[in-house]
């Protein structure tokens, strides 16, 4: 009896609960229905493609080959080396290791609220860590062998564009907010110029500039790695959108802390980075994070150019690997491909969202 | 003090002023900024032009001229192999527009509907958009397209064992096959729905006009001119359509006969736009729903309005002026992210001109210039629009 009441009367809540919500007319009650069903059919679906009638084992795509398969899981297995790293040399795969724990090491610290000395970290993440992390991936020197960019791919190389986009695009697209708001007309009109112009044309076209354009405007006998040539491409577009988000900051900054700091004596340079950027950057972070997450799904545009991030070397995968050949093949892929950019954008949105609150509730107190 | 080492003193003193003179420095650094700018713009200017003479690469315009002698697989202006290079830029410009603007409408019709369904009191709908947005946001639209065009739309029956859909319209892995309408009397129907707009817009302005000054015409008036106004071009229809011919696609022996074919590529980049960019749209209208203050919802109830009427009279007006802004910036995107096409094939301004005639001609510089400038130009002319939309519909202060 008592288990019943303990029971019973919860779960009578809950019946009147979906009543009102899911069934309070009859209109409502038919939408319902429909999305019900559609729901419990795309989920039945998914369940049966991706574990039901799904191959788990085989050593090529044979096993997938018959009629009615689902997922085919061995390519992703088989392939998760290629998918990761490329073909990044085997024996040299701790240096990325290496290179991801040393990025951890100052990214956790760096994102977690509570741990002081952000200064001293951003400096690590935004000036030693790089110059460590090239010399680990690309080595050639003391005494860790040359892998040239063409060895790298998958979500090494997409992880490689992102940060050195980021790293790049920063502190451009800081001095393309601070120029914007210059009084000083020409440094105006130069960044209004540069800011609108990358904001106005898309990024395949830029990267289009960027791979063949730039070896024209160098001189003739300088030639410039392919990756090299995206990675200015994706900076120099990414600095106009984070430009434009520090803007914000900028001018939600009151007036009275720029002329607090004038009468302080404070020059310019002064004023701007021990006054103004810190308070300007810390109301935009969560805007700085929507941005990362936009520049990191771009990425994958560097396929356009020929190289092979994460998606682009699934995309070759599937169309150029006979052995794997099958009708599941390519959704399999792009299925695995989606879950790692998914569960990387969702992470850092998550984040900002979180960060977000954060800085809603210290303003309130 | 004896007056000329007074005057020489004064004399560097002044030079000391101008160099911690905010005013001069502002003038010296611009000058040194707008030099550094200008030896950049000469020395690409230079290897560029180096660069090209190196490779025997002819500059300036004249190539648009010349044959292009590539073929298109979807041409909204007349063109074949034998047009010019120029008319190959008009093929993916328009293609690259009509897939804008119908992406566009899709966007904006699936994105109001996920945006309300995420507010809505029904958990399942709230919750099934908001699941829908958060996998749509979070995935590469790259990826996106690929999935719709290798994995679904290519991966659709060969014409012989095609989908049959309602209607005599035809799915398989050569696109979508619709019946074509041929009108007998197109320009006459398309006539009398002018007319009946023009009909409707002064009898709009009338009223408004009459209520202004406190007054209105009698019920059964407005009633029948409204009649008159939307009867018009449904009688027209009616007559027209009963000599309209039905082509209903049929498979002959290699292609369809009859019907419009609608290519995989198209479809792909059509669908893959629209979703992606609707779950952005789905999050800027929620935001501006949730904008508009509970106590206008509450005033509509108190009202008598019922969900319908406040969502319609009192909710969405307002939340409108809040979503303009942002949902510009989403059409613009939408706009240039219809660039991926290069990924999937379809003819679009960057894969023809970009792409196919970069390639053909290698005049890098004008044709990546052209392109560049087209996208500007649309982003300019859209957010003058939306400006304009704006600012006609922001919020009136008395």
């Amino acid at each position: 009896m008592i288990r019943a009441s303990a029971f019973g009367i919860p779960a009578a809540r809950w019946v009147a609960a979906m009543r009102s919500t899911l069934f309070p007319t009859p209109g409502q009650a038919a939408i319902s229905v429909v999305l019900l069903a559609a729901a419990t059919w795309i989920v039945a679906a998914f369940v049966d493609w991706a574990i039901v009638s799904a191959v788990f084992h085989g050593s090529d795509g044979s096993a997938c080959r018959v009629p009615g398969a689902g997922a085919c899981w061995p390519f992703i297995t088989h392939k998760m080396g290629l998918f990761l790293y490329g073909r990044y040399p085997e024996a040299e795969l701790w240096r990325v290791h290496l290179t991801g724990v040393l990025a951890l090491g100052g990214l956790v610290p760096l994102m977690t609220p509570r741990v002081p000395h952000k200064l001293a970290l951003s400096l690590y993440m935004l000036v030693v860590f790089p110059i460590l992390a090239s010399l680990l991936l690309y080595g050639g020197a003391f005494g860790l062998a040359h892998v040239g960019t063409e060895r790298w791919g998958g979500l090494l190389l997409t992880l490689v564009i992102a940060s050195v986009g980021i790293a790049a695009s920063f502190p451009l697209g800081v001095l393309l907010a601070l120029g914007r708001r210059s009084e000083l007309p020409i440094v105006r009109w130069l960044s209004i110029g540069y800011i609108e112009l990358v904001r106005g044309v898309p990024l395949v076209t830029v990267l289009f500039m960027a791979s063949v354009m730039l070896p024209l405007f160098l001189p003739p006998d300088v030639t410039v790695d392919k990756l090299v040539r995206a990675l200015v491409g994706v900076a120099l577009f990414s600095a106009a959108y984070i430009a434009e988000v520090i803007r914000g900051g900028l001018q939600a900054i009151p007036r009275g802390q720029y002329e607090a700091a004038e009468a302080l004596g404070l020059g310019y340079w002064k004023k701007v980075g021990l006054v103004v950027l810190p308070q300007a950057i810390r109301i935009v972070i969560p805007g700085l994070v929507n941005s990362f997450i936009s520049l990191f799904k771009d990425t994958s545009l560097v396929l356009i150019i020929g190289l092979f991030d994460l998606i682009g070397i699934v995309e070759q995968s599937i169309q150029a690997d006979a052995k794997w050949f099958s009708p599941q093949t390519a959704s399999t892929g792009y299925f695995f491909a989606a879950v790692v950019f998914w569960a990387f954008c969702f992470a850092m949105s998550r984040y900002s969202a979180t960060l977000e609150r954060r800085l809603e509730t210290s303003h309130r107190r | 003090m004896s007056k000329p080492i007074a005057f020489r003193w004064r004399d560097r003193s002044a030079w000391i002023d101008a160099a911690y003179d905010p005013r001069m420095r502002g003038i010296a650094l611009q000058a040194l900024l707008l030099m550094a700018v200008a030896m950049l713009a000469v020395t690409i200017g230079l290897n560029t032009a180096a660069n090209l003479k190196a490779q025997n690469v002819a500059s300036g315009f004249d190539f648009l001229s010349r044959t292009a002698g590539f073929d298109v697989s979807q041409a909204l202006v007349p063109y074949s192999s034998k047009s010019s290079y120029a008319q190959a830029f008009w093929v993916g410009l328009s293609n690259t527009l009509l897939v804008g603007a119908l992406g566009i409408v899709l966007a904006t019709v699936l994105g109001f509907t996920l945006g309300i369904a995420r507010v809505s009191d029904n958990w399942l709908a709230s919750r099934l958009a908001l699941v829908y947005v958060e996998i749509v946001r979070n995935v590469p639209l790259l990826l996106q397209l690929l999935v719709w065009y290798v994995a679904v739309l290519r991966s659709l029956p060969a014409p012989s064992a095609a989908f049959q859909l309602p209607g005599g319209t035809v799915l398989d892995v050569r696109g979508l096959h619709v019946p074509r309408l041929a009108f007998e009397h197109g320009s006459a129907v398309a006539f009398t729905f002018a007319l009946s707009i023009v009909g409707a817009l002064l009898l709009w302005r009338d009223a408004r006009g009459l209520r202004a000054r406190g007054t209105a015409r009698s019920p059964s008036v407005i009633r029948a001119a409204w009649a008159a106004v939307a009867l018009a071009p449904l009688i027209a229809l009616a007559v027209a359509a009963s000599t309209t011919t039905v082509t209903v696609p049929t498979l002959g022996r290699f292609n369809y006969d009859g019907g419009v074919s609608i290519e995989p590529e198209f479809l792909a980049l059509l669908v893959g736009l629209s979703i992606y960019t609707a779950a952005f749209i789905a999050e800027i209208v929620r935001a501006g729903l949730l904008g508009v203050p509970e106590g206008q919802r509450e005033a509509a109830a108190a009202l008598g309005l019922n969900r319908r009427q406040a969502l319609r009279l009192v909710i969405l007006p307002q939340a409108l002026r809040i979503v303009i802004p942002p949902l510009t910036n989403q059409y613009l995107n939408l706009i240039k992210n219809s660039s991926l096409a290069v990924a999937i094939g379809y003819p679009d301004l960057v894969s023809v001109f970009a792409g196919t005639v970069l390639n053909q001609t290698g005049q890098a510089v004008e044709v990546i210039a052209i392109t560049m400038a087209v996208y500007l130009a649309i982003s300019l002319a859209t957010a003058l629009f939306m400006n304009w939309l704006n600012a006609r519909t922001a919020w009136r202060e008395r």
